[in-house]
């Protein structure tokens, strides 16, 4: 199978200091990829480059064999207008740490805004559709309410509904469960292991190691923007090769 | 006291504690000065037969003065409307990481801010003094309409020219910090659904940043009203300079201005609710709930009132 997020040799830099280190990785078709690492090794920077909310200096990302924020014609290499990046975002769901839902919108505007004004659907259609999603996630009564009355957990499953009414090919998770109590963790990994279930492709940056051993394909350990180590869980949780993860895991567990 | 923890039983025979309030024989004191000001102020409003009231009651509704009104009002809406758009239009500049349009947007601010309004609302009214002929066409090319400048120049149009072109630089500024006020994750978010720069501008941003710009835009409208007064300097009869050409041939000074004053104040009176009305339509989801507006708390306190009455009856 080929693969859907394809990264060869990306570099970026803050200035003159670089955050991401020629980062090389492949996500297929349905696969589940957990991204941990100490903060600062560049994973959030690597998810909002998949999504083009950060330019990368160097090196190719492809999302479903196209390049993002880029066109190839020829030997040259296009930057693509507001527009086409736009477009391509469509593909991309993003989930972040600090939910950043709308707040002038209730949840189910929320998961509307996008199906309506940007792809266009009609208004009916895309309710319904919306209510599937809000219902899937627990929220079905929720739907009438505005962000500031949710809790954490609540706010952050709409997200999901958000990003998954656009119906993405991957969904990237910017440490979904980072801002949530303790106690509301549980219920935001439970829709996002119900999404993994369903086949969805996800790139997740996480925390919860006990999480991204269960759910995920592939473990990928980053330090100082660079790709340190790549596993399965059980074989990079359990028994690291590099000293580095060594240090780090017996840091979280 | 001491013994109530030793003698649970005896603190439920003791009949309950009377609270006194603190006593503030200040406020006693405060309110009466205050109530004498007000007394002797309003004996002196009725008493002193230099006010004219019969003059001011009889010019409230004088045709020239209800005219100088609607123009007053006119220019003002106009002038706050072509300000708001302008004002718009002038912080997407400033904030837009084009340097031309940016710099030219802190040039514009810097001119209409640093230069008295007074001294623009002439230099409108003069242009054709600067430009004899005005014209409409292409640049460097064909020219589609052409006219003399004294033509298009009236006092009115100077005072819209003046009034809007000023109103916009601050209003720019307005717009600018509601803009800013917005988190930048919105921003985020709404481009990771695939919206375009303009649409998340449109859709997100502004809405929210309305809860910033609407109290200071209240403010700004609330002057613009009176500051729209300074057109008499180009002998337009807007309210004022109604007023000033009456009591230039009566002499009736004091009353003429109370009329005007009074009108003012009327204006601004109804400006004040519909600000209030605006800025809760878009405080939506800023707070878990709304408090209510100041009707909903009369009827409510109507509603208990009658409810309670109606207890009391049978």
């Amino acid at each position: 199978m080929t693969a859907l997020v394809s990264a060869t040799n990306v570099c970026k830099y803050y200035g003159a200091h670089k955050v991401l280190d020629n980062v090389t990785l492949e996500v297929r078709h349905g696969e589940v990829v957990c991204l941990i690492g100490p903060s600062g090794a560049g994973k959030s920077t690597f998810l909002r480059c998949i999504n083009h909310l950060e330019k990368i200096n160097s090196g190719y990302l492809e999302v479903a064999g196209k390049l993002v924020g880029y066109k190839r014609e020829g030997s040259i290499l296009r930057e693509l207008n507001e527009r086409e990046a736009s477009k391509q975002r469509i593909d991309i769901g993003m989930v972040f740490q600090n939910f950043n839902l709308f707040p002038h919108r209730t949840a189910l505007e929320n998961v509307t805004e996008g199906p309506i004004h940007v792809k266009g659907i009609d208004r009916p259609e895309a309710e319904k559709r919306a209510r599937e999603l809000l219902d899937r996630m627990g929220l079905g009564a929720k739907s009438k309410s505005y962000p500031r009355q949710l809790s954490g957990g609540q706010q952050q499953r709409v997200a999901i509904a958000r990003a998954l009414a656009m119906d993405p090919k991957v969904m990237l998770f910017d440490e979904p469960t980072s801002a949530l109590d303790p106690e509301l963790v549980g219920e935001v990994l439970d829709s996002m292991r119900d999404l993994a279930g369903q086949g969805m492709t996800m790139i997740i940056v996480t925390h919860e190691m006990k999480f991204a051993r269960e759910v995920a394909d592939m473990v990928v350990f980053m330090d100082d923007g660079a790709v340190v180590e790549t596993g399965v869980p059980d074989a990079l949780l359990e028994d690291p090769e590099h000293h580095r993860t060594k240090t780090f895991l017996s840091r979280v567990h | 006291m001491t013994t109530s923890l030793d003698e649970p039983a005896g603190m439920i025979s003791e009949p309950p504690l009377k609270v006194r309030p603190v006593r503030r024989p200040g406020r006693w004191v405060a309110t009466a000065l205050v109530a004498i000001l007000v007394a002797l102020l309003i004996r002196t409003l009725i008493t002193n037969p230099n006010y004219e009231w019969s003059i001011v009651a009889k010019y409230m509704t004088n045709e020239a003065i209800l005219k100088g009104l609607l123009v007053t009002i006119e220019i003002s809406a106009i002038s706050m409307g072509v300000g708001i758009v302008l004002g718009t239009i002038l912080a997407l500049m400033r904030l837009s990481p084009n340097p031309i349009l940016s710099s030219t947007s802190w040039a514009y601010i810097w001119f209409f801010r640093g230069t008295p309004l007074l001294v623009q609302l002439i230099f409108w009214f003069n242009l054709s003094a600067l430009y004899p002929s005005l014209s409409l066409g292409i640049p460097f090319g064909p020219t589609l309409v052409s006219g003399s400048a004294n033509d298009f120049i009236t006092p009115f149009t100077a005072a819209i020219l003046g009034l809007s072109l000023n109103e916009g630089a601050y209003m720019s500024e307005i717009v600018r910090a509601g803009i800013l006020s917005v988190d930048q994750g919105q921003h985020e978010a709404a481009r990771s659904i695939g919206m375009s720069t303009s649409k998340v501008m449109r859709r997100i941003v502004l809405p929210q940043a309305m809860r910033v710009i609407i109290p200071p835009t209240g403010n700004q409208a609330i002057g613009m009203l009176k500051t729209s007064s300074l057109v008499s300097v180009i002998s337009l009869a807007d309210l004022l300079y109604s007023a000033e050409i009456i009591y230039a041939s009566t002499y009736q000074t004091v009353p003429l201005l109370i009329v005007a004053s009074l009108w003012y104040l009327i204006v601004c009176s109804i400006m004040m609710p519909c600000q209030y009305y605006i800025e809760r339509h878009y405080s939506k989801g800023s707070t878990r709930e709304l408090p209510p507006t100041p009707v909903q708390r009369v009827l409510a306190f109507l509603r208990r009132h009658r409810l309670t009455q109606r207890k009391a009856v049978p």
